[in-house]
């Protein structure tokens, strides 16, 4: 018989629209981050860190980018023969099919995957967060307080805590009364969205809400199980946990990572972080090249100057060009002569020569100021743009442009040049 | 090309290496700072289509072995085929190392016997080249050689007192094959690696060993030119053979010409190698690195130069490295000098010291200090 201990379910089939362009090709999960990494490599490699070599990907949004990159789970040590990774899409019933309307309700949807492994416990993760944890400490807090729900939750500043899931526990950690996104808030515990379930509170919780519109963990799933007296309780965790759900956030995780020890420690001998990495050859520093306070991938090219900025791998920077803090994503070519500040550009762009990003005044973004903010500029994936363009701050582009995009060969603070035809 | 097996010579070890060969065999040395030398014959193999791969190691194979532990880099884990590593084993006819190359075929030869394929390619595994072998064996046929040598010109700088050279008619019928001549009668020499059908190498194999000799070149090609026919394939693009310092070095250096990083890392196919799954490497402030290849993983605070810096090291404060190679996962505490070095893997370099020697001349550093990392 096919048993496992825990299984992982890993919700990864939103689009996170607040990474703007970043996400119109790719679910989030899928993003780039620290140089030759994707989001979802953190969850991945904690779980096999962990010792849970079962896990279930639930995709939706923009899968193609997110199955090629998890393949058989080879990077992760994922390739089992019993187990290992298996991708969840939604599929179609002879009645009821539907897409996955709410975080429980893939989970639900699902139910006949998790069955075949017999587990005890079932770790619902999101593909979405940077951290290292290990999930089996977890497991024995809730082992040893006898839960049937541990909820992973995180100190957070009280003024910050009215934007999060807000837990209120008693000196054991037991959870006395929770509330979503309080407008004040009693405790500062926000639930990070990993949670462990007993299988059977897990099943019995699902069949009996099976029909409630949108099911989801936060809003129906847990007050559910509170309701039923079941034992819920809080697992504190201290270490370092990043929701890249926004552009600013994305920037400032990335740039956390070239700080001279970062809070979170890539180069840490045990707890290695995995990812699928097609591009091996090393990286080329020329003469002229500058290079300071960055990190910088495989098979990448520095003919330029780079300064706070996380590079991805197989980039070229042109003869010239100065970098300033920065994100450039895998495979993206920039010419000579270009200068770049605080700009976000997705994999497979193509800046041309004397390209200058970032310059000027700031100016509120004129389409969608909720997305694009903080003065970064964000290219999205495989953009053109031609020799010698001037860009403003708080703007956006996306697609092959030409010159004639343009007006007097720049863009001004605030635009948005969107041009993809799908 | 599943009308091929391959066999990679991988036993060898030669004072040539000096130090840098007592850790291991030449075969696993690393290269271009994200590579080892095997990587590019396996590559050459396994973008040649060839599916099942032998390779013969016998002289000090740990690093060897620990880089071929999975087969899945080159994609050779394949039901049909794949990667098979022979040391010498004591069975109840043998209990000898393999004494010479036609020695470990032999040892080995159940392994030729059993597979159905039709030709044979067998490589060193110590050359940095890349190759269609699919070529080559289309040559062999169109000439109806017996073996095909694969060689190659060397310009007039190029020392090759070390390779067997090879004269040819104008059909490219070798005539004359000389190991290691002390007077070179031609600049054309052999890179090691030949095409031949199975069941030629399994009949020659066997009488070798039936005549108690133990070498494929002494023994097989150069007994055998006049009476078999051997032809030579040139080869025109990138080769270098890495066994001796010199070469080694020069071979890493290569690298830092845009030509030879274009060919190998630019332009299909890829050479793949076991992914070490190390973070990007990272630049602190006060790193200056100027005309270097800096492989994943490294960590610099310090200048680098001209230089080869292989996976994982760590550059302090102030360092100054010059026209180096710095192998993997070396440690160099700050204020330290190294010029013309070639630095031993997983080194510790006490702070403050200084290794230099003169231009033109290589200095290998072996150092085993306790290193106290946070």
């Amino acid at each position: 018989m096919i048993k496992k201990e825990m299984i992982a379910m890993l919700l990864a089939g939103g689009q996170g629209s607040r990474l703007g362009v970043l996400t119109s090709k790719v679910a989030k999960p899928a993003v780039a981050f620290g140089g030759k990494y994707r989001i979802i490599d953190f969850p991945l490699s904690n779980c096999i860190n962990s010792g849970v070599d079962t896990v279930g990907v639930l995709t939706q949004y923009r899968p193609l980018r997110l199955n090629t990159h998890i393949g058989i789970g080879i990077p992760w040590d994922l390739d089992r023969n019993i187990g290992g990774v298996t991708v969840l899409p939604p599929y179609e019933k002879s009645s009821n099919s539907e897409w996955y309307t709410g975080t429980a309700n893939a989970i639900y949807q699902n139910m006949e995957y998790m069955e075949g492994f017999h587990p005890e416990y079932v770790l619902i993760l999101s593909g979405d967060h940077i951290y290292k944890m290990d999930y089996e400490v977890m497991l024995d807090f809730h082992k040893a307080n006898g839960a049937e729900v541990t909820i992973a939750v995180m100190p957070v500043p009280m003024e910050e805590a009215s934007r999060f899931g807000i837990m209120i526990a008693d000196e054991n950690r037991r959870i006395t009364e929770f509330e979503e996104k309080p407008e004040h808030p009693r405790s500062n515990l926000a639930s990070m969205g990993i949670y462990i379930f007993n299988w059977k509170t897990l099943k019995n919780a699902l069949m009996a809400m099976a029909d409630q519109p949108a099911l989801d963990f936060g809003k129906h799933v847990i007050p559910y199980c509170h309701k039923q007296g079941s034992p819920l309780y809080a697992y504190e965790f201290t270490g370092y946990w990043k929701d890249v759900g926004t552009l600013n956030s994305y920037w400032e995780a990335n740039m956390e990572l070239i700080d001279i020890v970062p809070e979170f420690n890539l180069y840490e001998e045990y707890w290695k972080i995995y990812t699928g990495s097609e591009i091996q050859p090393p990286q080329y520093l020329s003469e002229n090249s500058v290079v300071e306070r960055s990190i910088i991938g495989e098979g990448t090219n520095v003919f330029g100057e780079v300064y706070n900025s996380v590079i991805g791998c197989g980039v070229t920077v042109g003869k010239g060009t100065v970098i300033r803090d920065s994100i450039v994503m895998n495979r993206t070519q920039i010419g000579d002569g270009c200068q770049l500040n605080k700009a976000i550009i997705a994999e497979d762009a193509e800046i041309g020569s004397h390209v200058r990003l970032g310059m000027g005044d700031e100016a509120e973004n004129d389409t969608a100021p909720h997305i694009y903010n903080h003065g970064i500029v964000t290219i999205g994936e495989k953009s053109v743009i031609p020799d010698g363009i001037t860009v403003g701050k708080n703007t956006v582009i996306f697609g092959v442009t030409t010159a004639a995009d343009y007006t007097d060969a720049s863009l001004a603070s605030g635009k948005t040049l969107i041009k993809a035809g799908e | 090309m599943v009308r091929a097996i391959g066999i990679i010579l991988a036993g060898g070890n030669n004072h040539r290496m000096k130090e840098l060969s007592q850790k291991r065999a030449i075969c696993a040395m690393p290269i271009a700072g994200s590579y080892r030398s095997i990587d590019f014959t396996l590559s050459n193999m396994s973008n040649s289509h060839i599916q099942k791969v032998a390779v013969f190691t016998q002289y000090n194979a740990r690093s060897l072995n620990e880089h071929l532990s999975s087969s899945k880099w080159w994609d050779f884990g394949r039901k049909q085929g794949g990667l098979f590593v022979f040391t010498p084993a004591v069975t109840a006819e043998n209990a000898n190392w393999y004494r010479g190359t036609a020695d470990a075929i032999y040892q080995n030869l159940s392994f030729l016997k059993s597979s159905h394929e039709p030709y044979v390619v067998i490589a060193s595994g110590d050359g940095v080249y890349k190759m269609d072998f699919n070529k080559v064996l289309e040559y062999h046929i169109e000439k109806k050689a017996d073996i095909t040598v694969v060689c190659r010109d060397m310009d007039s700088d190029t020392n090759i007192e070390r390779f067997g050279t090879i004269r040819m008619n104008e059909e490219s019928r070798i005539e004359e094959l000389e190991e290691k001549p002390l007077l070179a009668k031609s600049r054309t020499v052999s890179c090691g690696i030949y095409v031949l059908r199975r069941r030629q190498l399994i009949e020659m194999i066997e009488k070798c060993a039936e005549e108690d000799r133990y070498d494929f070149v002494r023994d097989i090609l150069i007994r055998y030119k006049d009476v078999k026919r051997i032809y030579g394939y040139k080869m025109k693009d990138y080769w270098r053979n890495i066994a001796s310092v010199e070469d080694y070095y020069g071979t890493n250096m290569d690298f830092l010409k845009p030509e030879v990083r274009d060919y190998f890392f630019k332009q299909y196919p890829d050479i793949y190698s076991k992914v070490d799954d190390l973070p990007p490497a990272k630049y602190n402030v006060g790193s200056q690195v100027r005309n270097s290849l800096m492989a994943s993983g490294c960590i610099v605070n310090g200048v680098v130069e001209n230089s080869v810096i292989f996976k994982k090291c760590y550059i302090g404060n102030n360092c100054v490295i010059r026209n180096s190679i710095i192998l993997n996962d070396v440690y160099i505490g700050d204020n330290t000098r190294i010029e013309n070095c070639i630095v031993e893997s997983r080194d510790t370099i006490r702070a403050n010291s200084t290794y230099t020697e003169e231009p033109g001349r290589i200095r290998i550093v072996v150092e085993r200090n306790d290193r106290y990392v946070i």
